[in-house]
């Protein structure tokens, strides 16, 4: 009570005063635009989709079962499935999105989307440069803006595309193998 | 049967054994001034307003006014499925995603008879040990910044705070609405580099804890402003349904984690701070105290975590339909005793679904604390309730 | 060549002033002098507003402004052209004269208060016999513009800060006072220009300087919690802390008036370091005496420098005090230690040189400063506390 506590914190404010010229511990600042942090790999921001290959359109891996449109809590993606099919990934023809808008100013970038997919074709974006001039529409992202290639996810999260691409091929491979194994049965039935 | 057409037979009675409220007649000759503090206020934790009736300096009335940052939470869950309410809870309490999340997989768990397994338990109790630590931290940081030593002690407890969201952010990929509790255990699994990194934030945080004491804690000034001011009586408090460190700070011996144990809490051995004055310093040193005793619980499960699975393989998290029922689960949130009420008919979105909000319950009595004090103090002890308007609200 | 560089601005002075006739040249001296003071603290304040931001932002881990030219340094420049091109705002009810007025009162009689206050060897404005008393007239007179500021914007919260303001300042200005006192029994003058060289004296390299004495110390401390009261900073800055629903008496003041509020403060920040510079440490006198060959303006200036760090120091370090506390402190603690003060120089003086009053003064300070302290803290039950846990 005789004034040490004072000068206790006097001398804690005079240590960060000084060290802030020594260490980054005391002076944590990064100033951003010029300095940029790197993002964490499971960082999240708003929702992609993924198209293998080249074409975006022919590789979409989105096949428009509309679960994710039905999970999304606070009802951001608007889904309208094609009349026509196309052959996925596996060979099967499947569905596609004719239209899948996703407002952005209405994401809440929960992941729930990208949990729910059972077909890995929605998965999270990094990037968080996007605001825009455009009032009505420059924050509803439709099926091309969303489109990116599964380069673009390995190089945004490099272990989880890893797996993703694991998966994919794993299930791949077990369909053929059933698929051959059917094909040997028939031919040994038909033999 | 409306109070404000004059009937007031709906309004309850005050408790019996308490001082009669200050009569509202003036004591000295000019006329009473009627103050609102706020929504637009620098000191009031988020859009609140208080109307504050002065006679000079001294409080003489003061009617806490809410309901602005009102955004229909808990009618948005009777409209989505239990899964999507999840991340609606993280933006409950903003400063404490994590322990909301878990509160509410608690009471969904208890719905649906659910297990948890071990690592997952382990990873909720540091999780939630992180999440008390920095809400603590910035707690007291916002006190002495209101009470105007022009936010150096904020700064500090920001700077341990930055390193505790960039761990949330590794792990769950968000800073914030982390959306990582599930109904079974949790989302994601932490890698051991995440463990390493946690066990290499936490072997720092003490000198932390530390530094903040030394500025804070032997200050006179500070201990002029605080000490005698505000005082809440523990009988009041208990019949007010205070909880929380606010609780503790007078006197009284109740937290969930050691009523309930729930999760794997009995294991953990740490110690309950209480206060004897019952005052602005002591509900401020019961948090420092209780930052202390986070530390010890983070290093013990750091060290314990077992290898497994962080989800029940058989846990259902799309298309949840429990039977009808209703649960009640509670968990120890930084602001007090969280606790989510759930009814539900048998449909995927609950029936009913209610949020015990800490930071609301433990308003109630401010004005009781804030009666014969300057209105320099007032803000001081809003500060030491410690409210999240996003609970108060929801 | 050590001469020249302590001089240099005197010999200037001297050699523009010799361009003009005999009779005009007192007055045509006067007049650069008070120019060149009335240019040479602004521009000293747009540092200090620089400083203080920057110091600031270190103490709290982040860099203060640095956007605005190299490392910030323009930053006060770009706050001074945003207020001059702020509205003025009048409100309609006030007293319009006495609105006016105010801001203009109080930077005025916080500049007369640097006409007395010696700057270096040989550089005084106007070398009053009674220097001292007419700075503290010029302080008190600062108190009338905070007075008119709050009367005048016809507001009752306006009103209201001006009172709690008033009320500090009255209170601390009789510490300052007392504090001061010390100094003139012990040198015998009310002239700031002999207070300073009485201080000019070294024993074994080592200065004469009042604050290495008991009572200079004690004298020095006072003064700087009145200096830190009378400016209204922090710790003592409740009449116009922004988290109290009182804005302070400078509410209804937007553009350059209240830049001009801004102005006074800060420029009174200085005036009352220097003062204190003067009085307690020895003016523009060199540390040591093998340092006498730096001009003496310089010390005068770096010392100066050195009282605004730590007022900067203070405000980033220490929550304000309540009005009712900050009051407390200075009638009951602060001033009876003044009076103790006064008895302590007296003592120094009648037991003539020597050890003895080194240890009789020094023993009578400390003992009276723990007992006070002691006594308030065990009156108000205010102290450390330690914490039980739960079984």
């Amino acid at each position: 009570m005789l004034g040490e506590g004072i000068l206790k914190g006097l001398a804690e404010t005079a240590r960060n005063f000084f060290g802030s010229y020594f260490s980054a511990e005391r002076l944590t600042t990064v100033e951003y635009p010029e300095q940029r942090i790197a993002p964490f790999e499971a960082a999240r921001v708003f929702p992609f989709l993924v198209y293998d290959g080249t074409d975006w359109q022919a590789g979409l891996r989105c096949v428009s079962c509309q679960i994710c449109e039905k999970e999304c809590p606070p009802k951001c993606i608007y889904i309208e499935k094609s009349k026509d099919k196309k052959p996925d990934a596996l060979g099967k023809p499947q569905f596609y999105p004719a239209r899948f808008d996703i407002d952005i100013s209405v994401c809440m970038s929960c992941q729930i989307c990208v949990e729910v997919c059972p077909f890995e074709a929605i998965k999270m974006n990094t990037e968080f440069e996007l605001s825009t001039n455009d009032r009505f529409g420059g924050l509803l992202l439709d099926r091309e803006q969303l489109a990116k290639s599964n380069q673009y996810y390995h190089e945004i999260h490099a272990t989880e595309a890893a797996e993703v691409d694991a998966r994919l091929a794993a299930e791949k491979a077990r369909v053929a193998a059933k698929a051959t194994s059917i094909a040997a049965a028939r031919a040994g039935e038909g033999a | 049967m409306n109070p404000s057409q004059g009937d007031s037979s709906i309004i309850a009675q005050r408790p019996e054994g308490l001082p009669p409220r200050t009569p509202i007649e003036p004591q000295s000759e000019g006329e009473l001034l009627e103050i609102a503090m706020g929504p637009h206020h620098p000191s009031t934790h988020g859009v609140f307003r208080m109307d504050v009736t002065l006679d000079g300096e001294r409080v003489v009335r003061l009617k806490p006014v809410f309901g602005y940052l009102h955004r229909n939470h808990e009618k948005i869950a009777e409209s989505v499925s239990y899964l999507a309410s999840m991340p609606y809870t993280d933006r409950l309490d903003y400063l404490c995603p994590l322990t909301n999340n878990w509160a509410y997989a608690l009471a969904v768990e208890k719905l649906i008879g659910q297990e948890v397994p071990e690592r997952a338990e382990y990873l909720r109790v540091i999780l939630g040990e992180l999440t008390r630590f920095q809400n603590h931290a910035s707690s007291i940081g916002f006190l002495i910044q209101e009470m105007g030593a022009s936010g150096t002690p904020l700064m500090y407890a920001f700077r341990a705070r930055e390193k505790i969201l960039d761990l949330f952010e590794e792990l769950t990929g968000a800073r914030m609405m982390v959306n990582y509790m599930r109904f079974g255990g949790c989302r994601v699994d932490a890698s051991s580099a995440w463990l390493d990194r946690t066990r290499k934030v936490v072997a720092n945080l003490p000198m932390f804890v530390d530094e903040f004491e030394r500025l804070l804690c032997s200050n006179e000034i500070l201990m002029a402003r605080t000490q005698g001011v505000g005082v809440l009586r523990p009988e009041l408090a208990i019949n007010a349904g205070v909880t929380g460190p606010m609780l503790r700070a007078s006197g009284v011996n109740y937290d969930v984690r050691k009523v309930d144990g729930y999760g794997i809490y009995n294991r953990f051995n740490f110690r309950v701070p209480l206060g004897d004055h019952w005052d602005v310093y002591d509900r401020f040193m019961v948090r420092l105290l209780e930052m202390k005793e986070s530390l010890k619980i983070l290093e013990v499960a750091l060290k314990e975590i077992p290898g497994g699975p962080v989800m029940d393989s058989k846990a259902k998290i799309r298309g949840l339909r429990p039977k009808p029922g209703e649960a009640y689960g509670r968990i120890e949130s930084p602001k007090g005793e969280l606790g989510f009420y759930l009814i539900s008919d048998g449909g995927p979105n609950p029936y009913r679904y209610r949020v015990r909000p800490p930071s609301l319950i433990n308003l109630t009595i401010l004005e009781d604390m804030c009666l014969g004090h300057d209105v320099a103090d007032v803000v001081l002890i809003f500060g030491s309730v410690d409210i999240i308007l996003g609970e108060v609200d929801r | 060549m050590i001469e020249t560089s302590d001089q240099i601005f005197v010999l200037l002075l001297h050699w523009l002033v010799s361009f003009l006739p005999a009779p005009w040249q007192p007055v045509a001296s006067a007049v650069l002098c008070a120019a060149a003071i009335v240019c040479l603290f602004p521009a000293l304040f747009a540092l200090a507003v620089w400083l203080e931001r920057k110091g600031l932002g270190r103490m709290q881990n982040r860099l203060g402004p640095n956007r605005v030219g190299p490392f910030g340094l323009l930053q006060p420049i770009a706050d001074g052209i945003k207020s001059l091109t702020k509205e003025d705002i009048v409100p309609l009810s006030a007293d319009a004269a006495v609105h006016f007025l105010a801001p203009v009162v109080l930077v005025v009689t916080v500049f007369m208060g640097f006409a007395v206050l010696p700057m270096g060897r040989n550089m005084v404005l106007v070398d009053l016999d009674a220097g001292l008393l007419f700075y503290f007239a010029m302080g008190a007179s600062t108190e009338l513009a905070v007075f008119m500021a709050g009367w005048s914007s016809r507001n009752k919260y306006s009103l209201l800060g001006a009172m709690r303001a008033v009320a500090q300042m009255i209170s601390y200005e009789v510490v300052l006072l007392l504090s001061s006192v010390v100094v003139v029994m012990i040198t015998g003058s009310l002239s700031l220009t002999r207070i300073v060289e009485a201080q000019n004296h070294y024993t074994w390299g080592l200065p004469h300087w009042y604050i290495f004495t008991p009572w200079g110390l004690a004298g020095f401390v006072m003064y700087a919690i009145a200096a830190t009261a009378e400016t209204n900073r922090s710790p003592f800055d409740l009449p116009e802390g922004e988290s109290e629903l009182v804005a302070g008496y400078h509410t209804e003041y937007s553009g350059f008036k209240f830049a001009l509020f801004f102005l006074g403060e800060y420029v009174a920040m200085f005036s009352i370091s220097g003062l204190g510079t003067t009085l307690f440490l020895g003016g523009w006198s060199a540390p040591f005496s093998f340092l006498t060959w730096v001009p003496s303006w310089i010390w005068f200036f770096s010392k100066l420098m050195l009282s605004i760090f730590v007022f900067i120091w203070l405000r980033g370090t220490l929550p304000r005090l309540r009005q009712d506390q900050l009051m407390n402190f200075a009638w009951k603690f602060v001033l009876p230690m003044c009076l103790l003060n006064l008895l302590v120089t007296g003592l120094w003086r009648f037991l003539g040189d020597g050890w003895l009053r080194w240890v009789v003064c020094s023993a009578i300070l400390l003992l009276a400063y723990v007992g006070i302290a002691l006594g308030e803290q065990r009156k108000k039950h205010i102290g450390p506390r330690s914490y039980r846990y739960a079984e």
